[in-house]
C-alpha cells in the first residue's frame, strides 16, 4: 500500500474542442510522477477521448489517443468505463485504442469512495 | 464516507446533473452554487425529488439572492450562507466540484 493520497479523475469532456481532456491528463501524468496511485473514470462525453482511429493532424494539436496509450508507461492502469456510457454512444469495448474495465453505473459511488481525492474535467 | 457534490451550472447542463446523479451515495449532499442555483425552481425540482432522503440539498445564498430566486426556492433545498458553506465542507470527508 503506498502511503501517497489516492487520486480519481473523472472525465466528462470530448477531446480537442476544448483543453480539458489533455489538462486532465497533464494532471493525471503529474501524479504519477510523484507516485500517487491514480484512476481515471470516463463518463458522458468523456467516454469518447477513448476512440481508437483519432487522426487530429490537421488541427495542429497533439493525438490525444497516443497520450492515453502512454499511460501503462506511468503506471496508470485503472481505467474505468461506465456500459451505460458507451451504449449511449453506440460503442463497444473493441472500439477503444486502450484496455479499460467496463463498469456499472452504481459502482462509480464506490469508486468515489475508495479515492482519497476526486478531480472531474 | 461522505461526499460533498458542488454543481455550478443551470439544469439545462443535462449530462453533468446525470453524472452527478450517477456518482451519488446515500448520504451524501448537494449544494448548488453559482448558475447552479437556478436549480432550486420548482420546474428543475423533478431532477432531485426522487433522491433518497438522506441525500441533502443546500443551494448558497447569495448565488440564489443575486439571481431573484430567493423567494421562488423549492422546499426541497435549505438556503445556506458562506459559513455554513464551509462547515458542509469540513463535515464531508471528500468534495467533488462538476462543473
Amino acid at each position: 500500500m503506498s502511503d501517497k493520497k489516492s487520486i480519481l479523475i473523472i472525465n466528462q469532456s470530448a477531446p480537442y474542442a476544448s483543453s480539458k481532456a489533455r489538462e486532465s491528463l497533464d494532471v493525471a501524468l503529474t501524479c504519477a510522477i510523484f507516485e500517487m496511485p491514480v484512476s481515471l473514470l470516463f463518463m458522458g462525453d468523456g467516454v469518447l477521448q477513448l476512440l481508437k482511429g483519432q487522426q487530429p493532424e490537421a488541427l495542429q494539436t497533439k493525438k490525444h489517443e497516443a497520450m492515453l496509450t502512454a499511460l501503462p508507461m506511468y503506471d496508470i492502469d485503472c481505467l474505468y468505463v461506465t456500459s451505460s456510457d458507451l451504449k449511449l454512444h453506440g460503442l463497444h469495448s473493441e472500439d477503444l485504442a486502450v484496455p479499460v474495465n467496463i463498469v456499472e453505473q452504481k459502482q462509480i459511488a464506490s469508486l468515489i469512495q475508495q479515492h482519497d481525492t476526486v478531480l472531474t474535467f | 464516507m461522505m461526499t460533498l457534490h458542488l454543481l455550478n451550472k443551470s439544469p439545462q447542463s443535462m449530462s453533468l446533473y446525470s453524472n452527478m446523479l450517477a456518482s451519488l451515495s446515500d448520504n451524501d449532499s448537494i449544494l448548488l452554487i453559482e448558475d447552479g442555483a437556478y436549480g432550486v425552481l420548482d420546474a428543475h425540482c423533478k431532477i432531485f425529488k426522487d433522491l433518497p432522503d438522506a441525500v441533502g440539498l443546500f443551494v448558497l445564498k447569495a448565488d440564489a439572492e443575486a439571481r431573484g430566486l430567493s423567494e421562488r426556492v423549492s422546499a426541497l433545498f435549505e438556503v445556506i450562507d458562506d459559513n455554513q458553506f464551509v462547515e458542509l465542507t469540513c463535515q464531508n470527508e471528500k468534495v467533488v466540484s462538476w462543473y
